[in-house]
């Protein structure tokens, strides 16, 4: 390390914030890179399925596939709502 | 059988042309026939970078029409006689580009070359697709900046998953890092992502660092393969990764950048 660089240690290193960034982003980008190409399909239909029976909302579902070595894991989400809502919502 | 190799990276800018023609150059200066296609239709700039460009009679897309014979549209470079351009068309419409006609044009180059150099377009549209769909081997070319290796992370996904080789279940594509753009010094006061910061996240095997070179744009304004510059730092990178590719064994260089004593004590900058 040169004379400078200890006096440029007060700085921040924004290559490592670079690095920080990417990592996290890159993990995110590869765990959807490998996901069934059904799976937005799957995830309209089973709304729609739902739909008939609750008022659920476009957001309240959501689909998860995750892949490690040993195993695939299809994981579904549905939050419903409050149930006189929902029964208000069927009414109209 | 000729080797296909694609130059791809995603972003634009990276140095993906200044790539193809060194490395192309470089192999067909090691005596392989080797030949380059710019698969960037509409926005040709190969030719100008292998000094070429008032040459141009026939160029891809007139091949795989049909309106020229390969040997009609294939340009013979001037400096290396083992060398040959395939220009892209500058005006048609990117359709004409299609997977049938390129898998022609390449399955005839096959018989007479033994590489042929695919660069390819920026960006994940079709022309980029098929640059690397017959592709053997892949160079990803990359900088030491956070959207380039994000884009060419993406690529090698596409790699692995768009080619004919993952179509048919064969081997897949040989992937290679050239990490373009390097600034050694810049990378020793954190400003700027290091080797290792690049490999930790894309894990490719290394052909070669290309440091931050003004030799670059000298070469692409005078038109002649920046490795043939043999005194610049740029050029001579390029001449190991050719060797690297080729099998020999040769340390990496560049890394580090030069340092002089005083440069060492006062960490100076170019």
């Amino acid at each position: 390390m040169s004379l400078l660089d200890y006096f440029r240690l007060s700085k921040p290193k924004t290559a490592s914030l670079a690095k920080e960034r990417l990592q996290i982003l890159v993990a995110h980008e590869r765990s959807h890179r490998n996901q069934p190409s059904y799976l937005p399909q799957l995830q309209r239909e089973l709304l729609e399925v739902i739909r008939k029976y609750v008022n659920v909302d476009q957001n309240a579902i959501s689909v998860n596939f995750e892949q490690d070595e040993n195993q695939e894991t299809l994981e579904l989400n549905i939050v419903l709502p409050d149930y006189q809502q929902a029964n208000k919502g069927l009414n109209n | 059988m000729a080797r296909i190799i694609v130059v791809t990276s995603g972003k634009g800018g990276v140095g993906k042309t200044t790539t193809s023609a060194a490395i192309a150059m470089g192999l067909a200066k090691k005596g392989h026939k080797t030949a380059v296609i710019d698969f960037d239709v509409g926005l040709r700039n190969l030719d100008l970078i292998l000094g070429c460009e008032r040459r141009v009679v026939y160029d891809f897309i007139n091949v795989i029409n049909g309106e020229a014979s390969i040997n009609q549209a294939l340009i013979r470079d001037k400096n290396c006689n083992l060398l040959y351009i395939l220009p892209a068309s500058q005006t048609r419409d990117k359709d004409a580009l299609t997977q049938e006609g390129v898998g022609k044009v390449l399955e005839e180059l096959s018989k007479e070359f033994a590489y042929i150099v695919c660069d390819s377009p920026a960006g994940i549209e079709k022309g980029a697709n098929l640059a690397l769909y017959f592709a053997d081997d892949a160079f990803v070319v990359t900088n030491p900046e956070i959207s380039s290796v994000r884009d060419s992370d993406r690529m090698l996904g596409i790699l692995s998953s768009k080619s004919r080789r993952a179509e048919r279940n064969e081997e897949p594509i040989k992937e290679y890092l050239l990490l373009t753009r390097y600034d050694s010094d810049r990378v020793r006061s954190g400003e700027m992502l290091s080797l290792d910061d690049v490999q930790e996240i894309l894990s490719l095997d290394l052909l070669g660092i290309i440091p931050e070179s003004k030799s670059v744009l000298s070469a692409s304004n005078a038109g002649i393969p920046v490795i043939l510059d043999e005194k610049s730092e740029a050029g001579q990178a390029y001449t190991d990764v050719v060797a690297r590719y080729l099998g020999e064994k040769r340390p990496h260089r560049f890394i580090d950048g030069k340092q002089g004593f005083l440069r060492r004590l006062f960490g100076g900058r170019k």
